[in-house]
């Protein structure tokens, strides 16, 4: 919901966006060998333990659908490798380095929603030294953020459709219970989003914002408001009448709003999915930026979600995204040492510091309190610790560029 | 965030110093602070005036109080250890050495820094000379233990047994969001504009270990610390700080102001206690109240700042002078009474308030008053003051105490040192 002007300097578009190639590194013959069985429902590896180093899967996909494999750090979300578009009947090879450490696959038949077959994957043995290359790593991290974000999509995708369904059909309730967790996918990637103009105030905006702007006003918000009826004396979050301009959705209207919304989503499902799309290593550190500045103006004060008052999921799905997008880089950083990997170290105890904060009131998973019984006192302790957070995290872009 | 020598004399280049002729003017105020005089103009509203942040001394008490105050009050993050402590106040003396002297805080500063990192300093106050910015920090009794009663950082055998939260008095209506707190730091400067770039740098730097509890904003001192300072007026309109403790006056400060080697415990010596009171004025009544009223609630004339026992503003007044009709001429319920240290034992502060007005509240007065803020030896000497006037004071009717913190000041810090270094020693 707000526009951070993305490094667009010339020097840099030349020297950092880095097309992406598709996958990782050389093969090598000594290193391990694992086969994967994707179909529909599964996704089964003949071992789930390797060694360090240039590890090969074959993945041969017996489903009738074209397929992906996923490689997820321990966090389950940052992607550290991927094989797309495995058609029905291959058995192509895909190889990626691996340091030792905890990982898990999974398979996502029609390159859409959650995957299945989730597997806990395990790298023993020797880091690998470390590739002065800055090159190679700046290369490794466009293309995994570049699997992140396309990842979140797959999942929006159909979230979003099971979402409006319900509010379609006049099922609220489950409307209601569905709101909060397919944001997250939204929230977790909005800078990219927001990268592509008019596609974020289409998806996100809120009504204040829409009607300032003379937009029409369409998107999650707009549904919020219907599945959560203000009360007759409400107030916007501007101060005005609830009710000013504004009325329950007729079934007409809501056929619009959900058909716009799957439209929107699908749009960006595809521009993330495009051959040409790409990021650049500053986009990736100004979205962690990003993504914390939305929860210091727009979380912290409850004006996100004002009806459902579910902030602190799109809160905590901000905390995830920017700790991804850190994590894809953060690597290139602490490379430099000295004062840049200290940073580093500085930064990663803040995500670790505002994840356990975030800890007490709930989880994506299960649900976080509703935030109008977050009382002034636990909103400021939160607000001190995205402070806390984003003043070291303001200094990632140029300590990643050394610029 | 070290304390990078100076790259330029001050933000704002060189100062004038080529067309002013500048001297260098060291006045020995309070026998500790110099003044150093940098351009002749701008001196009238002290935009030139800077003074030494390292010495015995922290400056900001027996300096002559600047025309704006920035006060604010933080507390420690929940998880921050005596390690995190001790890098902050690193930090704080660092970026408030090179504050007090004009600089823009860090290595890089305001504009010098990579165009793809935010920038160091916050670059408001480029430009602008050191207009005699103080920066004085204190610590409150929480800092050092927590209200159950927890060393919450080891450093609870460092606190000084004088530095005990304040009793309740007569008439208190303190709120809790401007009472108490772990930190102080109080910015004084002839430029608002100054102050509040000094604490809005340091509530920056300290992101992550402290966040700010309670802050105001004062215009306009109330008290003299200096025999060469005129004495100002407080919103009431009257004269305010006249028998105030002067810089000039060394026994007095000696006494009343610096703790003494053996008042205990040892890191203090040198430091003082600072307690700061939110008075908030009745203003609107106060208006409507008449001239004689007025001048028998505070004991003194309006016009001149003389003692209604007669003479000039600076005139002992005269507690036995009476009327024809034998009523004493200083009133018994007056406020220069009640406060003089005559009826306190003896007792004196260091005042250096300031006027407020924060808006206006939801009746739409005014919400105006006085910052009130004295430095003292032993925080003891307010509680005596201030129990004599509590509940019995004639100007309680006008006037509301609604925020109050005691914070232990400890000594300036040497350079290459850092203040509150002695708590950790």
């Amino acid at each position: 919901m707000r526009h951070r002007s993305l490094l667009a300097g010339a020097a840099l578009a030349g020297t950092l966006a880095i097309v992406l190639t598709g996958c990782v590194p050389n093969s090598t013959a000594e290193g391990s060998t694992i086969s994967v069985k994707a179909s529909e429902k599964s996704c089964e590896l003949s071992a789930s333990t390797a060694s360090s180093g240039a590890i090969t899967f074959t993945i041969s996909n017996s489903g009738s659908d074209v397929t992906e494999l996923e490689i997820l750090a321990e966090d389950k979300l940052r992607i550290v490798g991927e094989k797309e578009n495995i058609g029905p009947g291959t058995s192509p090879k895909y190889v990626v380095q691996l340091d030792p450490g905890t990982y898990y696959t999974t398979c996502k038949p029609g390159m859409i929603g959650a995957g299945v077959g989730q597997t806990e994957f395990t790298v023993t043995g020797k880091a690998a030294k470390a590739d002065a290359s800055q090159k190679k790593l700046t290369d490794q991290a466009v293309t995994n953020y570049i699997g992140y974000v396309k990842a979140q999509t797959e999942e929006l995708l159909p979230a979003t459709s099971a979402f409006t369904a319900a509010y379609l059909a006049g099922d609220d309730d489950k409307a209601r219970s569905l709101f909060a967790s397919t944001r997250v996918f939204y929230e977790r990637i909005e800078p990219t989003a927001e990268a592509f103009g008019d596609l974020d105030p289409e998806i996100d905006y809120r009504e204040v914002d829409a009607v300032a702007e003379g937009l029409s006003w369409t998107g999650f918000h707009r549904i919020e408001k219907d599945l959560w009826p203000p009360a007759a004396d409400a107030l916007n979050s501007d101060g005005t009448s609830a009710l000013l301009d504004w009325a329950p959705s007729t079934p007409e209207q809501r056929k619009e709003f959900a058909d716009g919304l799957n439209a929107d989503v699908k749009k960006l499902y595809d521009l993330v999915h495009a051959k040409d799309f790409t990021v650049s290593l500053s986009d990736i550190s100004n979205g962690a930026i990003g993504l914390l500045d939305e929860v210091a103006t727009g979380k912290i004060s409850g004006e996100e979600d004002w009806w459902s008052h579910t902030d602190l999921t799109d809160f905590a799905a901000n905390v995830q995204g920017a700790e991804v997008a850190f994590g894809n880089v953060k690597e290139i950083a602490a490379a430099k040492g000295g004062s840049a990997a200290k940073l580093m170290d500085r930064i990663q105890g803040q995500f670790d510091a505002m994840n356990s904060l975030l800890g007490r009131y709930g989880s994506i998973e299960s649900g976080f309190t509703p935030y109008d019984e977050v009382t002034d006192a636990q909103r400021k302790e939160l607000s001190d610790q995205v402070n806390a957070l984003a003043e070291p995290l303001s200094q990632l872009t140029s300590t990643v560029l050394g610029l | 965030m070290s304390d990078e020598p100076d790259r330029r004399l001050s933000r704002r280049g060189l100062l004038g110093l080529a067309g002013a002729g500048a001297v260098g003017l060291a006045a020995g105020v309070g026998g500790t602070v110099a003044v150093d005089r940098l351009t002749g103009a701008g001196a009238a509203n002290g935009a030139g005036v800077r003074y030494p942040f390292y010495g015995r001394h922290q400056s900001g008490i027996t300096t002559p109080a600047q025309d704006r105050l920035h006060f604010a009050v933080f507390d420690l993050a929940e998880n921050s250890d005596a390690d995190d402590l001790k890098s902050l106040l690193k930090d704080w003396t660092a970026a408030a050495a090179r504050m007090t002297q004009g600089l823009d805080v860090g290595k890089h500063g305001a504009v010098g820094g990579s165009p793809y990192a935010p920038p160091e300093d916050t670059g408001e106050a480029l430009g602008l000379p050191p207009s005699g910015l103080t920066l004085t920090f204190g610590f409150g009794p929480s800092l050092f233990t927590t209200k159950d009663g927890a060393d919450r950082l080891g450093l609870a055998g460092r606190r000084p047994p004088l530095l005990q939260p304040l009793p309740r008095f007569s008439g208190d209506a303190l709120q809790p969001q401007l009472t108490g707190g772990d930190l102080c730091i109080q910015a004084c400067s002839d430029d608002p504009q100054v102050a509040v770039h000094a604490i809005r740098n340091l509530s920056r730097i300290a992101f992550g270990r402290a966040s700010l509890r309670w802050s105001q904003l004062g215009f306009g001192r109330t008290s003299s610390t200096s025999t060469a300072q005129s004495t100002p007026r407080n919103l009431f309109g009257f004269k305010d700080g006249t028998a105030n403790v002067k810089a000039e006056e060394q026994n007095a400060v000696d006494t009343s102001v610096w703790v003494g080697a053996g008042d205990g415990p040892e890191w203090m010596t040198g430091g003082s206690y600072l307690v700061a009171r939110k008075i908030r004025m009745i203003i609107e009544s106060w208006d409507r109240s008449q001239l004689s009223e007025q001048q028998n609630v505070i004991g003194r004339d309006k016009d001149a700042g003389a003692p209604l026992s007669g003479g000039t503003e600076f005139t002992d007044p005269d507690f036995t002078a009476k009327d024809s009709g034998g009523s004493p001429l200083i009133p018994k319920d007056s406020h220069v009474r009640l406060a003089h240290p005559s009826v306190n034992g003896g007792v004196r502060l260091l005042r250096r308030g300031y006027n407020f007005v924060d808006g206006n509240d939801e009746l739409g007065r005014l919400n105006a008053g006085l910052f009130f803020l004295s430095f003292q030896r032993s925080p003891e000497q307010f509680i005596t003051v201030q129990k004599s006037l509590a509940g019995v004071d004639a100007l309680n009717e006008y006037i509301r105490h609604v925020g109050s913190g005691v914070f232990a000041v400890p000594p300036g810090a040497k350079q290459g040192g850092y203040i509150g270094a002695g708590l950790f020693g």
